[in-house]
């Protein structure tokens, strides 16, 4: 998964390679905040998204290292392949990688488990991650975010600014202009980074797809016991998925197309096994990416409300 | 595929988001989950008709008040085309966040409401759109429904801003007027039989014929040093690399190159984007370059070609653009961020406060207040490497910080 890093000459004048719009502004928004802070880390989930940005990170720094850990809160309801494939892609790049996890938030009785048929560890993951933030000191947290995902994500700019509770003021954001990104911070504020907010999904797995990244196997379709809830597909094979008692198993043919906490994370059904089939299914797409999250079916400001919490 | 960025304006109620939405909807770049939770929505507030604005204001306190507080990125594509469209609020108080929003875009829709004609609002985003030159407008006359669809409406309205348009300092401008029900999708993406004496173009027909060209300038060479790379391992023990994007112009192997401030020259040796190397990278390329000789380079510093040096002064006049609630006066320090590089300055006078209705009024009062736009005095206590806005955008465009708060207190556009 990991390029070559000797370097290949291209003898022709040939622009092409050069990276499109959208490549070009996530690497630059990448070194300026290595140059604008001391303690960044990239938080890093195993989903696509977060994959796409270790490969602009890559990018970035060549032929140096991705100058910054990944951090994963991991709220241990990840899906195995997902687990598998970060520590395999941790390895090879050579980083440090960070866990820590949502169960000792619990253990220590800072939040407590959902219970009910709904219940989730998603919105127990922000304290997890404040806490990471304060034991570390880290400064500015890449995340994967895009503004086409949630209503309330349109509204967050590239560099956004949290204070020492990690609270965002989405009233009162910093103006963002041209390429300009102010990340000055008092200590005990945070910076929050989206290189690829202005990427679509289709973008992502474009990307994906022309520069053959290495994902996680839950993303092509695979059969899988599951049960219908809510018009949503979930996973029957996971005791952390809450399922009654009439709520019947069949075997179906599916995929993720996002990947979160299993718990709040439905699956589709798909029969797309390669890249080129999933891109093909996205772009013919009638459903957002986010219609398969249970978590901002909550209430029309859900994201809005965890990120007012600190939610990334 | 390339990416046309879109801010549109307009005052309070002239229908942007419902443009927007119309636009998403009759590209069917609205999901059904989406177009599920618009009309969920729509219905539980009473209303008769679908709200597109439930999908573009996204915070709470927007939704409540029925107004855009912040500008909002949509995303939507045609075949041909990646749109991004920044809908940036009307409301005076919100001005920030409308320059905020045309900043990095390409394409303005200026909405007027057909009832009202053009308005003060309307040449305050005309102002704001020619302060930044952004190169096309579109005037997008809505409502026409409510006007019986009435050419005479229409060209009454298309004089009226044409008068605005001849005082217009940029006469690169490109300004074109399209008559539309946002509501009723009149000429927003399908032409309409409601209108058959206009023979123009819709919204976006007009948008697909425009060219999704950078917004970095072709001509001169500017490249601001983002950070210097030193892998520091066996394979690159010498490597030494300067990262950054180029702002202007096609920087190419072996150009002789002059870096700013220092003036010390040398040579293009590599370009790198990632692990290959290129001949030539054209402006808006986020490269990592080598040079022939082994110079002290840091952040904030600029490679520009030897032949085309920009301006080098410790003074600057600037048009700002105030977004503080804090009053800008004479006398206080801020840090100015030009490019990458961060210089710390003094306003030394704030020689008028402009009138954004184009009567061509200027008052001194010696201070700006929030929204108010300017023409100040800046000394600084470093020299800047720059170019006038209207030669190179990038370069001719600063940030104030408050050193204090540290937030984005001004935008300012070199003369």
């Amino acid at each position: 998964m990991i390029k070559d890093t000797k370097s290949q000459t291209t003898t022709n004048a040939s622009l092409e390679g050069l990276g499109n719009a959208l490549e070009n502004e996530a690497i630059y928004i990448f070194r300026e905040v290595v140059a604008q802070f001391e303690k960044p880390v990239l938080l890093f989930s195993g989903g696509k998204d977060s994959i796409t940005l270790v490969r602009l990170a890559q990018k970035a720094f060549w032929p140096a290292k991705i100058p910054f850990p990944l951090m994963h809160i991991d709220t241990g309801h990840n899906f195995p392949e997902t687990i598998e494939f970060r520590d395999k892609l941790v390895k090879e790049l050579g980083v440090e990688l960070i866990v820590r996890n949502v169960q000792d938030s619990i253990d220590q009785g800072k939040v407590v488990e959902e219970t009910g048929k709904y219940a989730s560890r998603n919105m127990l993951q922000t304290t997890t991650l404040l806490d990471a933030i304060e034991e570390f000191k880290f400064d500015a947290c890449i995340g994967g975010a895009r503004r086409d995902e949630e209503k309330a994500r349109a509204k967050e700019r590239i560099f956004s600014v949290r204070d020492d509770f990690g609270q965002w003021d989405e009233k009162n954001q910093r103006p963002e202009l041209f390429d300009m990104l102010n990340g000055t911070i008092e200590i005990g504020q945070n910076v929050r980074v989206f290189p690829i907010s202005n990427w679509t999904e289709l973008d992502v797995w474009s990307y994906i797809q022309k520069e053959q990244i290495e994902i996680p196997s839950i993303y092509f379709a695979h059969k899988r016991n599951i049960f219908l809830r809510d018009g949503l597909i979930w996973s029957a094979e996971d005791d952390v998925v809450f399922r009654a008692e009439d709520e019947v198993v069949e075997e179906r043919w599916v995929r993720f197309r996002t990947v979160g906490d299993m718990s709040c994370t439905a699956a589709v059904l798909s029969k797309a096994d390669s890249i080129d089939k999933v891109v093909e299914e996205i772009r013919d797409s009638k459903i957002s990416e986010r219609g398969a999250r249970i978590d901002d079916k909550r209430s029309e400001a859900a994201m809005e409300k965890r990120k007012q919490q600190g939610y990334f | 595929m390339n990416v046309l960025k879109i801010a549109t304006a307009g005052s309070v109620d002239d229908g942007k988001s419902t443009l927007i939405g119309r636009l998403l909807y009759d590209t069917k770049s609205l999901t059904e989950d989406k177009l599920e939770a618009i009309k969920k929505s729509s219905e539980q507030r009473g209303y008769d008709y679908l709200d597109f604005s439930l999908a573009t204001d996204g915070l709470v306190a927007e939704r409540e008040q029925g107004i855009t507080i912040d500008v909002a990125h949509i995303y939507f594509s045609t075949p041909t085309k990646s749109y991004i469209i920044a809908d940036t609020p009307g409301h005076v108080e919100y001005t920030r966040n409308m320059v905020t929003g045309a900043s990095t875009s390409q394409v303005a829709i200026i909405l007027i409401d057909a009832r009202k004609g053009v308005i003060e609002q309307t040449y305050r985003h005309f102002f704001i759109n020619n302060l930044l030159r952004v190169k096309n407008v579109i005037v997008a006359v809505n409502k026409m429904d409510l006007v019986d669809y009435s050419e005479e409406v229409f060209n009454n309205i298309k004089k009226d801003f044409e008068a605005l348009n001849a005082k217009s300092t940029y006469a690169e401008q490109i300004v074109s007027y399209i008559p539309v029900s946002a509501l009723k999708g009149d000429n927003i993406v399908d032409k309409t039989d409601a209108m058959s004496w206009y023979n123009g173009d819709t919204i976006l027909g007009h948008l697909e014929e425009l060219e999704a060209q950078d917004l970095y300038d072709a001509g001169k060479v500017r490249f601001p040093v983002q950070t210097v790379i030193r892998p520091k391992t066996d394979e690159f023990h010498d490597f030494r690399g300067y990262a950054g994007k180029i702002s202007g112009g096609s920087l190419k192997v072996g150009d002789a190159v002059t870096v700013l401030p220092s003036l010390t020259q040398s040579k293009i040796k590599e370009i790198f984007f990632f692990d290959k190397t290129y001949a030539e990278a054209p402006a808006g390329s986020s490269v990592n370059i080598t040079l022939e000789d082994d110079i002290n380079i840091t952040r904030g510093d600029m490679l520009v070609k030897t032949d085309e040096l920009p301006k080098i002064e410790k003074q600057v006049t600037a048009t700002v653009c105030w977004m503080d609630s804090k009053n800008l006066v004479p006398g206080t320090k801020y840090i100015v961020q030009h490019n990458t590089n961060r210089v710390l300055s003094k306003i030394d006078s704030i020689n008028s406060v402009i009138a954004t209705d184009y009567t061509g009024e200027q008052e001194n009062n010696n201070k700006l207040s929030l929204n108010e736009i300017g023409e100040v005095s800046i000394k600084l206590s470093k020299p800047i490497y720059f170019d006038s806005y209207n030669d190179n955008k990038s370069n001719g465009a600063f940030i104030l910080i408050d050193a204090q708060t540290n937030t984005t207190a001004g935008a300012g556009f070199i003369s």
